[in-house]
């Protein structure tokens, strides 16, 4: 093996750490774009997909399902997790934030906090949960080990560098989600109707844009998003636990915020950026370092860059 | 923690009632009342199922006597020094514990603690109050012996002086180099070295070090990982590109050991992978998967799995079986094994209270355990040296040999 294949490597893995990264950045974003919340159940919604998609891989018995069968059980599970995970990130809404539109940007925040333990509650209880699919012995807090229904097998033969199915799904799933959430947000009327709702609600209302359905479809599409960030996670890391939007989430956070709170093409330029400096630091330095750097970089573009690599200063709140 | 110390505090109110109302009426000694074994062990998270063997194990011992010694009363109380939002041992949680243990007036013997960094938080509170300490688990030498950890250690556990804590179980400076002699054995030529940061794992990744080197094996890297990671990919290309014939890991099951083994074959490792006695139970084997572990898997444990046993220890294992229906883990022995060290303490007890329990213990020679004889050295330590080394076969740990023989 070379060095060079050994930068290659992590550059690959850094890439697909980043993707989910990113995909996962994009939720708390576009809330943020929107209503100006941090959204901190999040992390936990997008836990809770995971939760949602070992249920029914387990559930359906997919692990005997032979290849072909697998790729629907896995196209199955997308499906399954984001709409799950949509329509609970609508519901968090529906239920915890519309009330508090018109309050205090505090109380919105702190009751996004509450549907965060909430929601990572649920998750303990449903890791408790008597069933089969879960072989720890029903500890509701132990890790969960997700089934490897996707091959780890290397594409490019017996040489150093790999490319897994893993990887390959983790692009073939992502890049087409935010190529269409990019032309949904640019092109379409709802798109339009979000960026309007964003700039100015008062505004947009008086043209006549159903604002609470503007925000609840926001909600909607983040949480599908996470939804499917979910289920990649899984089938890339193979285990779940309750406390994964935690970690999850504040990388992704973090992402959001590099980037540039708010933008769209800054989280997933954050997730990528993430990805990668984790994989350069566990490789060239140490591992140790690693969350140092991670925040240590995000400090200093803050610090000179206060809106993100690609935020723009057209507001300050919160 | 509302709950249990309202619990707490009615089953005290109960058992004050009850001496109360019997004292007049039954011709027992006249000193007799009840005396409480607490044992501080992780029950939330995937420690449980190894705890729920040990508890198990500390509950049979105490049926064994009759749940008496001398018209005392012996009282169990089985505490959990792990919380949710870690999902493995808590250091507020532990002490907590050990606080509440030694408010407890009944209170003379704390069984504990699994994890050896959980035994530094504890260790203290129980010393100031006088109150004895068996570990059924924890391996970090520093903990009894001067001269392999801190500077200050083990004096900074003992601010009364005295020696209050104990332990069943060989350390890790033991360990480590008998895990590092086998990986010799094994053909290793390259280690790879990787630990958790904790105190148990980052110490016997040290020892181990320290002995690959001595024997002639190269160690091509050594790191801490982040525990708390989603995967270990990069990790593992790291560890790749090094290529070394073995990856030991200092951890435990809850500080991610199961997802280390599986990033390490995603990532295309194909060697040997070690791990110390913290990994040697079933959840770390359900975390990492089968599949990930069969045949290359090695783990070392200080003692001898309940199978193994013979004399008092087989005994053990045929009543364990009996009772609760069910093999018993690695460490359910050592747990039985703790509570039978105290309960011998409380019967040649001068005085049943802690100073005299504690004498007790410190005193104990020619112990006949569940892996031979044995006594407490002058820091506290076992004189057992039985190590035992396990591979992974079909998803089950497989006995290969005894260590350092």
């Amino acid at each position: 093996m070379l060095d060079f294949e050994v930068f290659i490597q992590q550059l690959i893995t850094g890439l697909s750490n980043g993707m989910i990264i990113a995909l996962i950045a994009i939720g708390y974003t576009m809330v943020y774009g929107i209503i100006e919340l941090i959204n901190f159940a999040h992390g936990d919604v997008f836990m809770l997909g995971a939760f949602l998609a070992l249920t029914l891989l387990g559930a359906l018995g997919m692990e005997a399902w032979g290849p072909s069968g697998q790729i629907f059980g896995v196209a199955l599970m997308l499906i399954g997790s984001a709409v799950f995970c949509g329509g609970l990130n609508w519901s968090l809404d529906r239920l915890a934030y519309r009330a508090l539109r018109k309050s205090s940007k505090l109380s919105l925040l702190v009751s996004a906090i509450g549907c965060s333990f909430v929601c990572m509650n649920l998750g303990l209880f449903w890791g408790g949960a008597p069933m089969k699919v879960f072989s720890n012995g029903n500890a509701a807090a132990a890790p969960k080990d997700f089934p490897a229904i996707i091959p780890q097998i290397n594409l490019l033969g017996d040489g150093f560098l790999r490319i897994t199915p893993g990887d390959l799904l983790v692009f073939a799933v992502t890049i087409p989600l935010m190529v269409g959430l990019t032309f949904m947000v640019k092109r379409t009327r709802l798109g339009r109707a979000m960026r309007a709702v964003a700039q100015d609600p008062t505004a947009a209302s008086l043209m006549g844009i159903p604002v609470d359905r503007v925000i609840g479809a926001t909600f909607f599409i983040g949480g599908a998003l996470g939804g499917f960030a979910s289920v990649i996670y899984s089938l890339y890391n193979n285990t779940i636990g309750f406390q994964m939007g935690t970690r999850a989430g504040m990388d992704a956070f973090t992402a959001a915020v590099l980037g540039g709170i708010g933008s769209l093409p800054g989280a997933v330029l954050g997730g990528l950026t993430i990805g990668c400096v984790r994989s350069m630091s566990d490789q060239y330095l140490e591992t140790r370092w690693t969350n140092t750097i991670v925040f240590g970089i995000l400090v200093l573009i803050l610090i000179f860059r206060p809106n993100g690599l690609l935020g723009s200063t057209r507001r300050e709140k919160v | 923690m509302k709950n249990s110390a309202l619990l707490f505090s009615i089953f005290g109110a109960c058992s004050v009632l009850l001496v109360a109302a019997q004292d007049p009426k039954v011709a027992a000694p006249a000193s007799a009342g009840t005396l409480k074994i607490i044992s501080s062990l992780p029950r939330t998270g995937s420690a449980n199922a190894q705890t729920n063997t040990m508890v198990n194990g500390i509950k049979l011992a105490i049926d064994e006597v009759g749940g008496q010694i001398d018209g005392w009363k012996i009282a169990y109380e089985d505490m959990d020094d792990a919380s949710p939002q870690r999902g493995n041992w808590d250091p507020a949680v532990e002490a907590q514990n050990a606080n509440a243990a030694v408010k407890d007036d009944q209170c003379i013997a704390y069984i504990g603690t699994f994890n050896s960094g959980a035994a530094k938080v504890a260790i203290p509170i129980l010393n100031r109050a006088g109150l004895a300490m068996v570990s059924p688990a924890n391996t970090y030498p520093g903990l009894t012996k001067p001269g392999f950890g801190e500077a200050n250690e083990p004096d900074v556990y003992r601010p009364s002086g005295t020696i209050n804590y104990f332990r069943v179980v060989p350390t890790d400076d033991l360990q480590g180099v008998e895990a590092a002699n086998w990986a010799k054995s094994l053909q290793a030529k390259k280690v790879f070295i990787l630990n958790d940061r904790e105190l148990y794992g980052k110490g016997i990744t040290d020892v181990f070090r320290k002995q690959a080197e001595k024997i002639g094996i190269e160690v091509v890297g050594f790191e801490g990982i982040d525990s708390k990671a989603a995967n270990y990919r990069s990790l593992a290309t790291k560890v790749k590109a090094t290529s070394p014939d073995l990856v030991y890991f200092g951890g435990t099951t809850q500080s991610n050991a199961g997802q280390v083994a599986k990033d390490l074959r995603s990532g295309g490792f194909q060697g040997m992978f070690m791990v110390p006695d913290g990994c040697f139970e079933q959840a770390f084997i359900e975390a990492a998967g089968a599949a990930n572990l069969n045949d290359k898997t090695y783990i070392t444990f200080g003692g001898l799995p309940p199978e193994k046993m013979t004399g008092k220890g087989a005994e053990f294992r045929d009543a364990y079986k009996l009772k609760f229906g069910a093999e018993p883990e690695a460490y359910a022995s050592y747990g039985y094994e703790a509570a039978r060290v105290f309960l011998q303490a409380i019967a040649q007890a001068k005085t049943k209270d802690r100073a005299g329990i504690l004498a007790a213990v410190s005193a104990t020679k020619d112990f006949n355990g569940v892996l031979g004889k044995w006594s407490f050295d002058a820091n506290g330590d076992t004189s057992s040296r039985v190590m035992s080394g396990q591979t992974v076969q079909d998803g089950k740990f497989v006995f290969v040999k005894i260590l350092g023989n």
